[in-house]
């Protein structure tokens, strides 16, 4: 019997190329083309100035814990609890949900640097996150 | 020069359903409930002239309350009709927008309604709120970065926000608990109230973690019921046969997305600028509060709720409710009928049935002074939030 898979996004039109980036080993964001302030999730209209250009530009992949949580609650199947549930703040200014890997639950502090790391789930990869100047 | 809006109106019927696991539709539980305010009110159904709807979270996940109620109850001809979804802040909108109508001469007794029936024979509370953790289908674009990451049902953003309090301020688990606590003693005299047995701080740490920081106990329950109460024109209220509880101020206060660059919303909620606006109309402020019924879907939803009204500086929410002061007995009662976390789960109606038996003076052995009260309500996470000033006396 195989493992339950985690529900991983399907791509659409305004999330491919950070998709596609991430499947590179990019962190691919949505900007402004007007204004400049980045979208996040990726979308037609900037929250900003409610213009509808946009570039899609590589962020640095840095960022620190803005908070956490440990689950221990089973919601899905494919997630062995206890887990955390991360939000990482980019160092861009947009925060991303995620998990961190590489690291114990009780070693997560708020404020802690950390850096991008992708992980692959069959046709989609996704952005996790691991303390900052580990090799 | 008074505010137009102090005092214009009074809340004169109440109606409650039981709460819990009472297995009716929606629009039954509504209906009862309606009847039980119109007959409270000491009014006839013709009398009603106004209705506004507030579904739960049945409106979402099937089978919630629609503005067919209005032909469910039969009202005719009603002036003032709408269905309205700001999440937890709806039942302090509704009385809200229902005050308005009555200043501008645009209804006279309006009804305002909620009633959800999330919990199924056979099924946990938990299920009732799960959300994506079930949708067998694959979720689409960058929102389902979410699920992705095991980011579900409403317990996570909240553990989210507490986590940061904690980390900013140094609050405490400890802190969290006493509220739980405080609030499970005033339940024990709630005779509506689903959790009636005492517990202490011991109980509250042995519970099992849900996401940390939040144990079971500091989170809400679920329940299955309905909720009405009728607002009226001040000078009629009067001469109605309950002691009219008169709406002497009201705010909102929507801060925005909480994913985007700058945005504080884990300790910093809609309720400040909410406050502000209330405060103005009602010439009040915190100090002379003399209790509170606060939404609280959390533990921490009190506590940071505290701060933005200005009973203690931003963080310092824990320190300011250690002693107690919250419970029985306590300098500031508040939720003194066990609120969402030990009574019943009627959203922003929980808060605010609470304030109404309160500001009559029928709370009975939780009675707590009721000069002045604050009723708020939140939604979303920390997104929305809404709130009444109650007073028995007249503006
Ligand atoms: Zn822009």
């Amino acid at each position: 019997m195989s493992q339950p898979q985690i529900p991983v996004p399907e791509p659409d039109e305004a999330s491919r190329p950070f998709f596609d980036g991430a499947a590179e080993g990019r962190l691919m964001l949505m900007r402004c083309a007007d204004c400049r302030t980045w979208r996040l999730p990726s979308r037609q209209h900037c929250d900003a100035c409610l213009s509808d250009r946009f570039t899609w530009e590589a962020a640095s992949g840095r960022g620190t814990v803005r908070t956490f949580g440990i689950m221990h609650q089973r919601y899905h199947p494919a997630f062995q609890v206890p887990y955390n549930v991360t939000i990482v703040e980019l160092e861009e200014g947009p925060r991303l949900p995620t998990n961190l890997v590489d690291v114990a639950n009780d070693e997560i502090r708020v404020g802690m640097p950390v850096e991008v790391v992708f992980e692959r789930y069959d046709d989609v990869t996704l952005p996790r996150f691991r303390p900052a100047g580990r090799l | 020069m008074p505010h137009p809006l102090r005092g214009a109106a009074a809340i004169t019927g109440l109606g409650m359903t039981p709460m819990g696991r009472i297995y009716k539709s929606t629009s039954e539980l509504a209906a009862e409930a309606v009847a039980k305010a119109i007959t409270d009110a000491g009014l006839k159904k013709d009398d009603i002239d106004g209705l506004l709807i507030n579904a739960g979270i049945t409106g979402t996940t099937g089978g919630g309350l629609t503005l067919g109620l209005q032909n469910y109850l039969g009202l005719r001809n009603l002036r003032l009709l709408n269905h309205m979804n700001a999440a937890g802040s709806t039942a302090a909108q509704m009385v809200q927008y229902a005050t308005m109508a009555i200043h501008a001469d645009m209804a006279t007794h309006v009804v305002c309604v909620f009633a959800d029936a999330p919990l199924k024979e056979g099924t946990s509370a938990g299920a009732a709120y799960g959300g994506a953790a079930r949708n067998p289908q694959r979720p689409r674009g960058m929102a389902g970065l979410y699920a992705a990451a095991g980011y579900f049902g409403a317990n996570t953003p909240y553990a989210l926000a507490a986590r940061r309090h904690m980390a900013l301020y140094g609050t405490k688990q400890d802190h969290l608990g006493i509220i739980a606590v405080g609030q499970r003693q005033w339940a024990t005299m709630n005779p509506l109230a689903q959790m009636r047995e005492p517990i202490t701080l011991e109980d509250y740490h042995a519970s099992r973690w849900i996401i940390e920081p939040l144990h079971l106990l500091d989170c809400c329950l679920v329940s299955n019921g309905a909720v009405a109460v009728i607002v009226s024109p001040a000078e009629r209220a009067k001469d109605m046969p309950q002691p009219p509880v008169y709406i002497h101020g009201m705010g909102q206060g929507h801060p925005g997305d909480s994913g985007r660059a700058g945005s504080d919303w884990e300790t910093e909620t809609g309720a400040k600028f909410a406050a502000e606006t209330a405060y103005r109309m009602a010439g009040v402020g915190p100090a002379d509060f003399t209790q509170c019924q606060i939404y609280d879907c959390y533990t921490y939803t009190v506590l940071v709720t505290l701060e933005d009204y200005g009973f203690c500086k931003k963080g310092e929410g824990g320190p300011f409710v250690e002693d107690g002061k919250l419970g029985p007995g306590g300098s500031l009662p508040t939720n003194t009928g066990g609120g969402e976390l030990s009574a019943y789960y009627m959203w922003g109606m929980t808060p605010l049935s609470e304030a109404v038996i309160q500001g009559r003076g029928h709370g009975g052995e939780r009675q707590a002074k009721n000069d002045l009260i604050l009723v708020t309500g939140n939604g979303g996470s920390l997104s929305y939030h809404a709130c009444l000033i109650l007073s028995p006396h007249p503006a």
